[in-house]
């Protein structure tokens, strides 16, 4: 039977059926839902017909592929003889793809730290009603430090009898985590003051301020990084070594800024003019008005706008690879061209796909949360 | 109360020049021990090395200035294939996602939610390493289309070879400019007269049968060149004649399609829905029918909130198309800041180039979308 047989034949006929049972008000519960939802025309019903069938030959080669004649078990390549996924593979290769080439009886140190910061964030939420105001001081100032002795300290090592671990070998879904929230943390900060300095009266401020944004936000990350590798040495006095790593995530922090200081612009220019009149005329200064009457609404209005740009900032990051740092992406590649492993970078691919798709639909889906949290009726 | 005002701006001033200046210093000063003089005149020394891919003659003996125009092109093939089937594939989707139908609705949702939040240098290496590698080499392929092959080294399918072609490129700009012509008359007349042309239709009349004359008018001929195998080695087979797309290309516009109409579909969709239903239901109410009240009333206010964040999305996919570097399709950033820099070792210049292209593209598209904006706008009185 040709293929195309299979398509048109259960087409035609579940259109002719649907046309018959298309009727205005049946009675009948799940007859009125289904004419509602999926039945309103012909081309309708020929379109969720289409969708079924797609639906039925998808879900079945997907299932097996991944779990009917996958193989769980096993320590080598030789495990896998089914016609699915080898999940063999990703089970091997698991330390390597969450911490790069970090030797194996040192991993705690990466994971003692993450568990720390993880802490450290949450606490903000414990925090007693009369240290509430120092909330933003704590996050903005205290937790970057924190959270780089910790990880200068920690994972690098060097120090208290631990071994020194070179950045070259950090590496994997750790290092995702690593280069993301430091650029996530500096990009916030400058961005704003890249924001009101657009916004400044001053000449001087504002123009440097637009061309800084423009010029960063005309680039492809991929050049910036270029520029950070190879040009950014040749700008620095002879002899002097920047790590590879403080390079890429200086890099993508002012890439990010300029995009980050776009977003909340948008949310100062949306404030009415009432607000600023109303805080001058009780005789606040630039920066008490800024930081005490502008900033805690421009804030608010652009959750959804800075939420986007730090997933894009997550989505950014396996692109350190051309400066040599290997992440969760970069390593893919590397085991892939293993040659015992050769022939499984279908497995890696989804693998990680599935991994950044729950790391970035978390985070888009908190920020919806977090807006409807925020929304105020002015 | 003077001072307030200068003195920021003084300061701002100074640590700029002291920025730049500590890295010009330190620029002239590593390359004096390196025995580099800054310049541009390694752009016409010769490149000798090749490119896979590319749209104008290139060999290795041509010069620098000839790779870096290549990779440019190659960018800009990329980016204007990108841009237009994200753009149809963003509307189609996002149309969708307002579908009353549940399971077409779902389904336009999952897609967008799905290849928004995978990386693009994922998608990029999916395609590419897992997928396009499943394909069948040159030898087994079926045909497709009765004309072409998909094959692991890429896509062969028939290429037209003109006669006059010349004659052709004229006959399609003669008929755009009667086109113009036409629409401003029949609108004039519209606002006279009342009396209205189907305009959509004649200009399309125009635009298919002007070019059509010529192949029976001024000799324009065209020949298909069909791929045909060829056996290079014992093993080793590849087509020859015909257009051969490379499997880079295909996979870089494949992702950056996918990644971007996603992106597009939602701007879509907010653009529709900022429609008030008032709108419709008024058009509605003075007599016009659906396909009017679309053309007439919805599209041109929804375009106007679609297109300055359609705008970026093109912009971020040119921008993109940059991590083509990643799977060494021969687009700029890899001719040029990759093996050209390799090359010379002249790394200021050159990843210089590079980001002042990259600049340039932006600004002109942002600048033209500006125009085009602008003249869309809604004209208060």
């Amino acid at each position: 039977m040709p293929s195309f047989v299979s398509f048109f034949t259960p087409l035609i006929f579940g259109m002719i059926g649907l046309h018959f049972i298309r009727i205005e008000f049946s009675g009948i519960k799940f007859l009125d839902e289904l004419n509602k939802n999926i039945n309103t025309s012909n081309f309708n019903a020929a379109l969720s017909i289409s969708i079924i069938i797609l639906i039925i030959f998808s879900v079945a080669p997907l299932l097996n592929w991944f779990i009917l004649d996958a193989t769980f078990f096993g320590d080598s390549k030789e495990a896998c003889t089914g016609s699915g996924a080898c999940w063999v593979y990703i089970k091997t290769w698991f330390n390597r793809f969450m911490y790069g080439m970090y030797p194996n009886a040192e991993q705690w140190r990466v994971n003692a730290t993450f568990i720390i910061v993880l802490g450290l964030m949450a606490a903000g939420y414990f925090f007693p009603l009369k240290y509430k105001k120092y909330l933003t001081f704590y996050y903005v100032i205290l937790l970057p430090i924190i959270s780089f002795l910790l990880i200068y300290y920690l994972i690098s090592g060097g120090e208290f009898g631990l071994e020194w671990v070179e950045t070259g070998a950090w590496g994997g879904l750790s290092l995702t985590f690593i280069v993301s929230f430091f650029s996530l943390i500096f990009c916030f900060p400058i961005g704003m003051m890249l924001a009101l300095g657009r916004r400044s009266d001053l000449a001087v401020v504002k123009y440097s301020s637009l061309s800084f944004i423009e010029f960063w936000r005309g680039v492809p990350l991929i050049t910036v990084l270029f520029m950070s590798a190879v040009m950014f040495p040749m700008f620095l006095p002879d002899g002097t070594y920047v790590d590879k790593l403080i390079r890429v995530i200086v890099a993508i922090t002012l890439f990010e800024a300029a995009y980050t200081a776009e977003v909340i612009r948008g949310g100062l220019q949306a404030l009415p003019r009432g607000q600023y009149d109303a805080a001058k005329s009780l005789g606040m200064g630039y920066w008490r008005l800024h930081l005490l009457v502008i900033l805690p609404q421009a804030l608010k209005l652009v959750i959804p706008g800075i939420a986007n740009t730090f997933l894009a900032l997550v989505k950014d990051t396996p692109l350190i690879f051309v400066v040599g740092l290997l992440e969760l992406v970069g390593m893919l590649n590397l085991a892939k061209t293993n040659p015992k492993w050769l022939g499984f970078s279908m497995e890696g691919y989804v693998f990680a796909g599935i991994i950044f798709w729950i790391i970035c639909y978390s985070m888009s889906k908190y920020s919806q949360k977090l807006e409807l949290k925020f929304k105020t009726d002015r | 109360m003077k001072y307030k005002k200068i003195l920021p701006q003084f300061l701002t001033l100074l640590f700029i020049i002291l920025i730049f200046g500590f890295f010009t210093m330190n620029a002239q000063e590593n390359m004096d021990t390196r025995g580099i003089e800054f310049g541009f005149g390694f752009l016409s020394k010769e490149a000798s090395f090749d490119i896979q891919f590319s749209l104008i003659d290139y060999d290795g003996s041509m010069s620098y200035g000839r790779a870096y125009l290549v990779g440019l092109l190659n960018t800009l093939l990329v980016s204007f294939i990108g841009i237009i089937l994200s753009t149809i594939l963003g509307a189609v989707i996002g149309v969708a996602r307002l579908s009353p139908n549940y399971l077409i609705n779902k389904t336009a949702s999952f897609y967008v939610e799905f290849f928004r939040n995978v990386p693009l240098l994922l998608q990029i290496f999916f395609w590419y390493f897992a997928a396009l590698r499943a394909l069948p080499m040159p030898e087994d392929a079926p045909l497709i289309f009765g004309s072409s092959f998909m094959t692991i080294k890429g896509l062969y399918t028939p290429a037209p070879i003109w006669n006059n072609l010349d004659v052709f490129m004229i006959a399609l700009i003669v008929a755009m400019i009667v086109i113009y012509f036409f629409n401003k008359f029949a609108k004039r007349k519209q606002e006279e007269e009342g009396k209205q042309y189907p305009k959509f239709l004649i200009s399309l009349g125009i635009f298919v049968i002007l070019p059509a004359l010529t192949f029976f008018v001024g000799g324009v001929d065209v020949i298909w060149s069909f791929p045909e195998l060829k056996q290079l080695a014992k093993t080793s087979f590849t087509y020859e004649g015909g257009l051969g797309i490379p499997p880079e290309l295909i996979a870089l516009t494949l992702a950056l399609t996918l990644y971007t109409a996603t992106f597009i579909a939602e701007n879509v969709r907010a653009g529709i829905q900022g429609i008030g239903k008032g709108q419709k239901e008024a058009a509605a109410s003075i007599g016009l029918t659906p396909g009017q009240v679309l053309k007439l009333v919805v599209l041109p206010q929804a375009l106007r909130i679609i297109i300055p964040p359609t705008t970026n999305q093109y912009l971020n996919l040119t921008k993109n198309s940059s991590l083509a570097a990643a799977i060494a399709y021969p687009d700029l950033v890899l001719v040029f800041a990759g093996t050209a820099m390799m090359q010379t070792g002249r790394a200021i210049e050159i990843v210089g180039i590079t980001m002042a292209t990259y600049l340039t593209i932006s600004l002109t598209i942002s600048l033209f979308m500006n125009w085009y904006n602008k003249r869309i706008a809604i004209q208060e009185k």
